[in-house]
């Protein structure tokens, strides 16, 4: 295991942001933490990295125990929100700082470093200041500065957080291909759920301070454990008691994902409250017997695009679609 | 009724007050010569012109029978100013204690400016600075005499130092340095703080994330990031101390500094040519610091 958290408790004041949270990561993986802000995962992060420490609990990094250890003396290195890069230093002199503070030799560490310039596609940026770059390249610096020192393990906080969209799909797929070539583990931290759908091999969903669910992207999709999973990854149409009921005679609660929605001739009526055009979808919000529903068909569907708002179609959904949450 | 009449201004009287407003709006040099005419007043004819005078003054003659001042050209006093032994002394004497002040009241203010911005919490800072600026708000003359009190042969300093097998300084130069170093604490400890608070956090995490222990954090980045801020705190507790005479003779004992030479000359000695030149070498001190800070490229940031 490459990192090893037991039973790690950390509160601030009255405040408990992680609640007597265990996870287990294994070597190489691209793991993301997903949640909404607040719900911890962020200050799991911080704990490995250990610019905070657990007040209960432990750490352990490849069978080590680091709980208390200071950031200096654990093998991690952390990609900031902000980047945290020197403001005084330019771009060769950042990603060289690693190296420097362990007393590498000029020569090896231009050279290291330059590497580690050319891996991001910054070479030629080596002698400007942070403040002459886009955010964009202060993100690759902030890459470059951590992989540098060749880290067992790779820790990212939101790191394209502040990056427009199209940069954000590049850099996405760029993070991919860096984690693939270097083969270490990367722990990716964010709150955009599509972003860690893309890059993770397993995700876990924090909530509360808590881990609602670990699992791949696909089955956390396809078997959500809880309705905040089922929201949170994708959309879902959840129903409980008398819905549940009424439309698929069971008692549990259950979640159907959009596109499980058949919209066709037989089934059961409802009524088209809105459409929405999504480019490749049509996503339709519908009224069935007083409960509401969003399906999503194939925007190349012809007879779906031939529903309007107000009209009256049929719906079918599959009970072997049905996924049941606690 | 379909005309705007906002937009028309029929609704606004023409007053003579709002031709003013319309001709400085859309005359954007008359309104910035008027906006800098009175600093600019100011600055040139009290601030400057003042000074060149006194300056030229230290070239003029003193009357050796009336005791006015005579235009009469003369570099007698500006040329003393090397050859006497006692102006080179109290020169040197001055700019040792203005070396030292500064020099401690840095090392005092670093660790202040750093708790009170990187440790203590809203509260404590707020209450910290209100702690460092409340001196500011005394006289300078009550704290000198608080310190004469202090440091004298009875005080609290004596009091305190007695059972460890010291004494106070009592009135002399190491009292003196002192007193300085603490009135210009707050002048250094207020930009260093500045300084410290533009550092984010997260640099201070980033240097130990990439295996910089707390040492080398301090010495490769915070220190690098606010040299601009400890510089601009120096200047201030290095030139104050040399201009100041009064703490010297509140608490100097019989020492003298530039300034009471100066302060001599302009009362007692009603030699004004002579306090003239002796200001010219506080001025001298003054632009050789700033050169020499300028040459090490710290205020490029500013």
């Amino acid at each position: 295991m490459a990192i090893s958290i037991r039973n790690v408790t950390k509160k601030f004041g009255d405040f408990t942001a992680v609640d007597d949270l265990n996870l287990e990561i294994k070597s190489g993986e691209f793991f993301s933490m997903l949640g909404p802000s607040g719900s911890g995962k962020t200050t799991v992060l911080r704990m490995i990295a250990g610019f905070d420490l657990p007040t209960n609990g432990e750490i352990y990094l490849y069978e080590e125990n680091v709980t208390t250890k200071a950031p200096f003396d654990r093998d991690v290195n952390t990609v900031f929100q902000d980047y945290a890069l020197f403001p005084h230093l330019n771009v060769i002199e950042n990603v060289e700082y690693g190296l420097k503070v362990r007393k590498i030799s000029k020569t090896e560490r231009r050279i290291r470093a330059m590497a580690a310039l050319k891996k991001v596609h910054l070479s030629e940026f080596s002698e400007r200041k942070p403040a002459q770059l886009s955010g964009g390249q202060r993100q690759r610096v902030a890459l470059a500065r951590a992989i540098v020192v060749e880290p067992k393990i790779l820790l990212l906080d939101e790191p394209l957080g502040a990056l427009d969209l199209k940069l954000r799909e590049k850099m996405q797929i760029e993070l991919k291909e860096l984690q693939r070539e270097l083969g270490i583990t990367f722990i990716f931290v964010t709150h955009d759920q599509d972003e860690a759908l893309t890059l993770s091999d397993r995700i876990a969903i924090f909530n509360n301070g808590k881990i609602e669910q670990i699992g791949t992207p696909r089955e956390l999709y396809e078997k959500p454990a809880t309705e905040f999973v089922a929201r949170f990854v994708g959309t879902a149409n959840v129903f409980e008691g008398a819905a549940a009921k009424e439309l698929f005679g069971t008692t549990a609660k259950v979640m159907i994902r959009p596109e499980q929605i058949q919209l066709s001739n037989k089934g059961i009526e409802a009524k088209v409250l809105e459409t929405i055009y999504l480019g490749s979808t049509l996503r339709f919000l519908l009224d069935l017997n007083g409960h509401q529903l969003i399906a999503e068909v194939s925007a190349s569907d012809d007879q779906a695009q031939t529903y309007r708002r107000g009209a009256t179609v049929k719906v079918n959904m599959s009970k072997t679609d049905l996924v049941e949450l606690s | 009724m379909t005309k705007n009449s906002a937009v028309a201004g029929e609704d606004f009287p023409s007053t003579p007050a709002r031709r003013i407003s319309s001709y400085l709006y859309q005359n954007a040099k008359v309104r910035l010569r008027l906006l800098i005419a009175a600093p600019v007043f100011w600055l040139g004819l009290v601030y400057i012109a003042a000074l060149l005078m006194l300056l030229i003054t230290a070239f003029w003659t003193v009357d050796e029978f009336t005791g006015n001042t005579k235009v009469v050209w003369n570099f007698e006093n500006v040329l003393s100013l090397f050859t006497d032994p006692l102006y080179r002394n109290v020169t040197f004497r001055t700019i040792g204690i203005a070396l030292a002040v500064t020099v401690v009241d840095v090392l005092l203010a670093l660790p202040i400016a750093f708790f009170m911005s990187k440790v203590a919490g809203p509260k404590l800072r707020n209450v910290l600075a209100i702690s460092v600026l409340l001196p500011l708000w005394a006289s300078y003359l009550v704290k000198a005499y608080a310190w004469r009190s202090v440091l004298s042969n009875t005080g609290v300093l004596e009091w305190l130092l007695k059972p460890l097998g010291l004494e106070t300084p009592g009135y002399s130069l190491f009292g003196a340095a002192i007193t300085l170093g603490y009135m210009w604490l707050p002048y250094v400890i207020l930009p260093i703080y500045g300084g410290l608070e533009k550092v984010p956090n997260n640099l201070l995490e980033a240097s130990s994330d990439l295996g910089a222990k707390t040492f080398a954090t301090i010495r490769k980045v915070i220190f690098p990031i606010i040299l601009p801020s400890i510089i601009a705190g120096s200047i201030f507790a290095f030139s104050l101390t040399l201009g100041d005479y009064i703490t010297i003779n509140i608490v100097g004992g019989p020492n003298q500094m530039l300034g009471n030479l100066i302060y001599t000359n302009v009362g007692t000695a009603n030699n004004l040519p002579m306090a003239a030149a002796l200001a010219l070498i506080p001025i001298g001190i003054m632009f050789a610091y700033l050169g020499a800070v300028k040459r090490t490229g710290a205020l490029n940031n500013l």
